[in-house]
Formats: C-alpha cells, structure tokens, sequence
C-alpha cells in the first residue's frame, strides 16, 4: 500500500505537498518510465515502489519496468559493478556479448515509449540503443570517481547516447560530454524503516536482538565490508569506552555467498568475543523495522567508512533526530553540516574525540539531532526528489 | 479601518531547482579565483544565492559556497571570513560580483606565502542551476491574505519573490515590497520589507521577518481603530 501524497503534509516541510501539485500542472499526462534491474532490494527499487505510484497520483503516466536477466547475465553485471566502483575485475568479451545479448531481448520486450525515460545504473544501460522517442536520462546511483577503465569505456559507449545523466554528486561522475544533472536520493519518511515507532515497538526489536538497555548505545548500520570498516568503529568506541561506559552495535545485512563478508564477520565477532559491550548483529535483508528501532535506539551515529557510495543511512539516522559522526566517504559529508547536525571527521581519533564531546554534552546530542532531523526534512525526503523528477520531465525537452 | 484592498492582487510564484554539473573543479584558492572568472555568471549566481534554497531552516556561519569551501574544506578562516562578508546586494549584477569575489581571493594570495589547497577535504566542484516558475495558485489581495499565505508557503516561494526578484528585475526593491508599495500604497511597510537583507539568515528566518513586519502594521492598524 502507497501512502498518498496528502500523507506527507506532516513531515514535510510546510507548504511542499501543495507545490508539489501545483508542480504537477506543468506536466499533466506527460509519460515518464523508469527502467532498472531489480523490483526488490536495494535503495533504489525502495524509493522507486513509492515514487512510481506517487507520480501517478499527480496525474503523470508514470511506469516503471524491470529488465529480465539471466544468472549469468546478473553475474556479469555484478562484476560489472566492482570494477565501475574501482575493484579489480576482469571484464571478458564473452561477457561484454552476454550484456548486449540480455539488453537486445528486453528490447525486444518492453516497451520503450514515453515522453521521459530514466534508466537506472549499468545493468540496463544498453536498452539506449532501442531508444524510439523521448528524453533519455542516464540515472547512476554509482561513485564513479575511481572506475576501471576497460569497465567504464564499455559502458561510456551507451551513457554518451543519453540526453542528459544525473549523479547523486559532482564528485561521483566522470567527464562526459552531456548534461550532467545532479539530484540527492532520498528517504521515504513513511517506510517501515523510517516511520515512527512506539517504545514499546523498539523494546520489543531490542529484546529480539539481545541489546541490552541502561547505557549509551553507539551504531554503524552497514554492510559487513571492509569499506564500510567496521574494525575503524570498534577502534572509536575503544577511544570513547576509555571515558564513557557505552555500547557499539555494528548491524549489517547477511553475508551468504559473500566470502569477503563472512571473513569480516568473523574478525568482528573475535573482537566483540573478549568485549560483553559489543554487539555484532547480522540482520536478514530488508530489515526495515530491525534498522528503524536500533537507530532510534542510538544515542550517537557513526559511519565510519572508507569507501561509500551517498550513504543514506546517514540520512536515515538524522531523521530519528540522531547526530551523525560521519567521514568524508562518498555523500556522508554531503548529509551532515558539520558542527550543526553532527560531525564530519578524518580519522578514527576525530571520530572518538567527537563522540567523547557528544556523550559529555547530553543537551548538544538533542540540540543537533533536532537540527539533523530538520536537515533531513527539507533535503532528504522522497517529497524533494519527486518535485525534482517533475521538474526534470518539464525543463528537458524530448530529443 | 476597513482593510485596503489590492486592485492588482500579488500572485505567488514558487520555484524548482535543477542543478547542473559544469565539470569544472578548483583543488586551491588559486583555481577558485580562476574558475570564478571563467565560468558562466549562472554558475556564480548558483554559489552566491541558491546556497538559501538549499539551506532553507540551517544558518551556516557562511552564506555562499565559496566561503563554506575555504573554511570547511582548506581551512582558511581568513579568507573563508572576506567572502562570506560579500553581499551581493551591494553589486548591480552578477558580473560586479564575480569581479569582486576575484579581487578579494586575489588579495588574499598576494598576502600569503603560499597557495592555500585543499589537502584532505573535497575540491570545489562548480554548478549551475536552472530554475523552473511554479505558479502556486494563490493570490493576495490584503495585508492580512498576504501575510496568512507567506505563513504557509513553501520556502521557494519566499526565495523567488526575494532573490530572484533582485537579479531578474536588476532592482533594489524585491517583489513583495514592491507590491506593497505600488498596490496597497503602504510605503512605510513596503520601505521596511524593502530593507530587509535576505543574506542574513535562512529562509525561514525571511519568513518570520516578513511575517513579523506584517503583524506589527495590522496591530498597529487595528489599534488606530
């Protein structure tokens, strides 16, 4: 079920929900369809199950089609990914074959008319070169910043074929010569990860997931990865236990089939092993409530990662009204003012010293959640990222 | 005293932000100084008056990207204090202004002994935007319809009317007081709004400033019976 846009009066900022209708006017019965490799998992397919149906509530024909791939072809696209994101992979022309074998029967299968096409990431890149009509968008969630070059030379071929392409910030583009726009991605305030919860709600998560209560609770959500360094948190929270009797929670999604994930994993749970006050917990995938009621359950935040792609999970957290102590990796910086919702640290000693500062200054951990859950609502909510995808299909005009 | 009654009722228009990526990037205080005096005047309009659009409610210590970038990313307060003092109120066009922030980088590097650069923050990465008019539907034609609407609307209502106004129009007076003034004939409240300095705040605080001036006229109204 989609909440409908009227829901969002009370945690939007004032007066959005009627600009957002009025914005509609300006494209009343235009066609926008949105084309990506997953219907499930992921932040993107989150915000596009709410953004497609909000959109046609505003009077736009708005659709949203999945490509059909097969295992093999999710392999390729998979390796794909690390090597845009800058990991060693080898890319082959078998597989080069395999990607153009895939986006050709999805060609021949979807139908590609409408006045805006987004298509989202590398996984249906390709389908361009069926373009009929319309605008084309090239919508890359990815930090590009660092790719393998053999990886984005395949894929440049099909993006300089776009009209336009939107990162989520400048830093993670390359040169190309189109339009580059540049739109935030956004939480959806109503979402079982992000909705309010009672007390009662969030004891029950915590008791399920064995955290204890009575002292303050530092949290990293992320993936169990080396990028998201997880032993960097455990360092900070060693800096801050010196002064402070707290807890960490490191809670991150599963590791099946993610060899690199269960080594990381494991180095976690041998620190916490000989540490009572460090819980690592491997939640299942779309974990929504697990995050909402661990986050609201926090008293600071941390994201502590070396490599991250925007990182919403920051935004997440500063909506529960939590500051955020955060590094420069990807769009962490980009969520938090510094110094007003939270802190932007270098290193693992910045981010002990910050937290140390937030745990002897209980009023200050209120003062800049608050702020952070403002922050959030103005620049971070699906409401600002649906007037920028109405404001897009009314500025650019169909090639 | 009956309330006076606009002939041309005030018609408010709210606005979208598109930004744009011009690839280009400054890494020191040397480049910034070039870059500014490169680019097109759309991307120093972007840096110097959207930042209040994007910060609607949060009052950075520093009201344009330049200043933010040498402060949080160089770590320059010196410089980081010169920009941000800049209003761009003061200059008749974005050309003057993009004139000014390069005599003021330049200053600064003729002063230091060496070249300010980023070293473990981001570099400077210029945009432009473009801007869409949303015409929201809603009209004044009172004091008291002007200030109940400006309680409620969207921010990007209040930069339109009061940013936009200044550059779009190349005049000093912004679109709200200049409805006052030419339609309701208020030219004391008008003066007022017309002297408010929208650089010194968010947009939120515009608002309460708007909305403040508003109620203290129609009391005082109210109280002339």
């Amino acid at each position: 079920m989609n909440p409908a846009l009227d829901e969002y009066r009370e945690v939007s900022p004032k007066g959005t929900v009627d600009f957002l209708y009025r914005l509609s006017d300006l494209v009343q019965g235009k066609s926008f369809l949105h084309l990506n490799a997953v219907r499930y998992g992921g932040g993107m397919s989150e915000i596009l199950r709410r953004l497609v149906p909000m959109m046609v509530s505003l009077g736009v024909d708005a659709r949203w089609e999945v490509l059909a791939g097969s295992q093999e072809y999710f392999t390729v696209v998979t390796r794909m990914l690390n090597a845009l994101q800058g990991r060693d992979e080898k890319l082959t022309d078998d597989m080069y074959h395999t990607y153009a074998g895939v986006i050709e029967r999805n060609a021949k299968a979807l139908k590609l008319d409408a006045d805006m096409v987004m298509v989202h990431d590398h996984q249906p890149a390709g389908l361009v070169d069926y373009r009929a009509n319309g605008c084309w968008l090239w919508r890359c969630h990815l930090d590009l910043a660092q790719p393998q070059r053999p990886a984005w030379a395949f894929l440049r071929r099909y993006v300089l074929k776009y009209d336009a392409a939107i990162f989520s910030l400048s830093g993670f583009a390359q040169r190309l010569p189109i339009p580059k726009f540049l739109i935030y991605p956004s939480i959806d305030p109503l979402s079982p990860k992000n909705r309010d919860m009672t007390r009662s709600e969030i004891a029950q998560v915590l008791d399920r997931l064995g955290i204890p209560r009575g002292k303050p609770v530092l949290l990293q959500v992320a993936r169990f990865d080396r990028f998201k360094d997880p032993l960097g948190a455990i360092h900070t929270y060693r800096l801050v236990k010196r002064h402070h009797d707290c807890r960490l929670v490191l809670a991150g999604a599963g590791v099946m089939h993610d060899p690199e994930g269960e080594a990381v994993l494991m180095e976690l749970r041998e620190a916490a092993a000989r540490d009572p006050d460090i819980h690592v917990i491997q939640l299942p995938p779309e974990a929504d409530l697990e995050i909402n009621a661990l986050q609201r359950s926090a008293t600071v935040v941390l994201q502590k990662s070396v490599k991250e792609g925007f990182g919403l999970t920051v935004s997440e957290a500063m909506w529960k009204g939590k500051p955020v102590v955060g590094s420069t990796a990807g769009g962490i910086a980009a969520q938090i003012v510094d110094g007003v919702t939270g802190y932007v640290v270098h290193s693992v000693e910045g981010a002990g010293f910050r937290i140390r500062h937030l745990l002897n200054n209980p009023g200050l951990i209120n003062r800049m959640g608050a702020m952070a859950r403002e922050h959030v609502r103005r620049n971070f909510l699906i409401t600002r990222q649906l007037g920028d995808y109405l404001t897009l299909l009314k500025l650019l005009p169909a090639a | 005293m009956a309330a006076l009654v606009a002939g041309d009722p005030f018609a408010f228009i709210g606005c979208s932000e598109l930004r744009e990526s011009i690839a280009r990037q400054a890494d020191d205080e040397k480049e910034l100084a070039e870059l500014i005096e490169e680019v097109p005047l759309d991307s120093i309009h972007f840096h110097t008056h959207s930042y209040f659009l994007r910060h609607g409610l949060i009052e950075g210590a520093y009201p344009n990207d330049f200043a933010q970038w040498v402060v949080m990313q160089i770590g320059d307060h010196v410089l980081g204090e010169r920009l941000a003092v800049l209003d761009p109120f003061d200059y008749p066009d974005l050309e003057n202004l993009r004139e000014e922030l390069i005599s003021v980088i330049d200053d600064h590097l003729s002063r230091s002994p060496i070249i300010p650069r980023v070293v473990f923050g981001q570099p400077f990465h210029f945009k432009r935007s473009r801007i869409l008019e949303v015409p929201i539907g809603l009209e004044a034609r009172t004091l008291q319809d002007f200030r109940d609407i400006v309680a409620d609307i969207d921010v990007s209502t209040i930069y339109y009317h009061m940013f936009e106004a200044h550059f779009r129009l190349r005049r000093a007076e912004n679109d709200f007081s200049a409805w006052i003034r030419t339609s309701l004939g208020l030219t004391t409240l008008a003066d007022r709004i017309r002297s408010i300095n929208p650089y010194q705040g968010s947009l939120e605080r515009l608002r309460s400033t708007l909305i403040s001036a508003c109620d203290e006229f129609l009391t005082g109204e109210s109280a002339k019976g």
